[in-house]
């Protein structure tokens, strides 16, 4: 008879858990590990919102991309952001046709607005950049054209 | 001592670090697949990398599958010779290195 109220007590107490985990009640600790909803998403608005938690961004001239106009093999595509703007926060990189856009976001505390990186690009798209300063996002982008992708294969 | 996955330089130059850091790492994307069996090779990659200035954070970088296989990464901050970088590299296996080195 103790057993069958343990069991049942235990079962319901792993219920409430999964129920709490599916229902996103859970979320500081999913915060804390790789963010997997961010880097899933399909396309850049929701990878955006995932990632920055929010999709608007400003245009901004004082971001630079350096990365190649053709690029001969989408595995390995050179990019170098940097920018002018005060005080960023964060450089998040996202190439807009990839399966999954989003690519990466570097986290600066005290290092200056410059990140360089080789990304992979699926195929011709835009690469946008976006910098994280004062509360606000500014975006800048630049069309790569991939002769040969770099996703799957 | 086994080799390290990670190669850092740092140079410093006006008051600013450079640093400069390849990762042997095979990034894959989870997306392709294995030619001899035909099954798709599991995402193995890293996640994220953090990087210390005289044991205190200065970047943290969160990746994707997007990253190119054996990563570069390259980024600045205020410093000076003699100062000590640290990066740690963690994947989606629990795998995880790190190395320190001295700006030069």
């Amino acid at each position: 008879m103790m057993q069958r109220r343990h069991f049942l007590k235990n079962t319901m107490a792993t219920g409430a858990i999964a129920l709490a985990a599916s229902s996103g009640l859970l979320v500081p600790l999913q915060v804390l590990a790789w963010n997997k909803k961010a880097f899933d998403a399909k396309d850049v608005q929701s990878a955006m919102k995932g990632s920055l938690g929010t999709e608007l961004t400003e245009a901004s001239d004082k971001i630079h991309i350096k990365a190649p106009d053709i690029a001969e093999n989408g595995a390995v595509v050179p990019v170098t952001i940097s920018s002018t703007l005060s005080d960023v926060k964060s450089i998040t990189i996202l190439s807009e046709k990839n399966g999954t856009p989003l690519i990466a976001k570097f986290n600066l505390k005290g290092a200056q607005a410059f990140v360089s990186t080789r990304i992979k690009m699926g195929k011709t798209s835009n690469v946008i950049a976006i910098c994280e300063s004062g509360g606000k996002f500014y975006s800048a982008r630049k069309e790569v054209k991939v002769t040969i992708g770099g996703c799957g294969g | 001592m086994a080799k390290s996955s990670i190669k850092v330089r740092a140079k410093a130059k006006n008051g600013v670090v450079t640093v400069k850091a390849l990762i042997s790492h095979k990034m894959e994307t989870g997306l392709r697949k294995d030619k001899k069996t035909g099954k798709v090779i599991p995402a193995h990659f890293i996640e994220a990398v953090d990087c210390e200035h005289n044991g205190a954070p200065v970047m943290n970088a969160e990746w994707g599958v997007a990253i190119s296989k054996n990563p570069y990464l390259s980024f600045k901050f205020s410093g000076a010779s003699g100062d000590t970088v640290k990066l740690t590299w963690k994947d989606n296996k629990g795998k995880s290195d790190s190395l320190e080195a001295k700006v030069k």
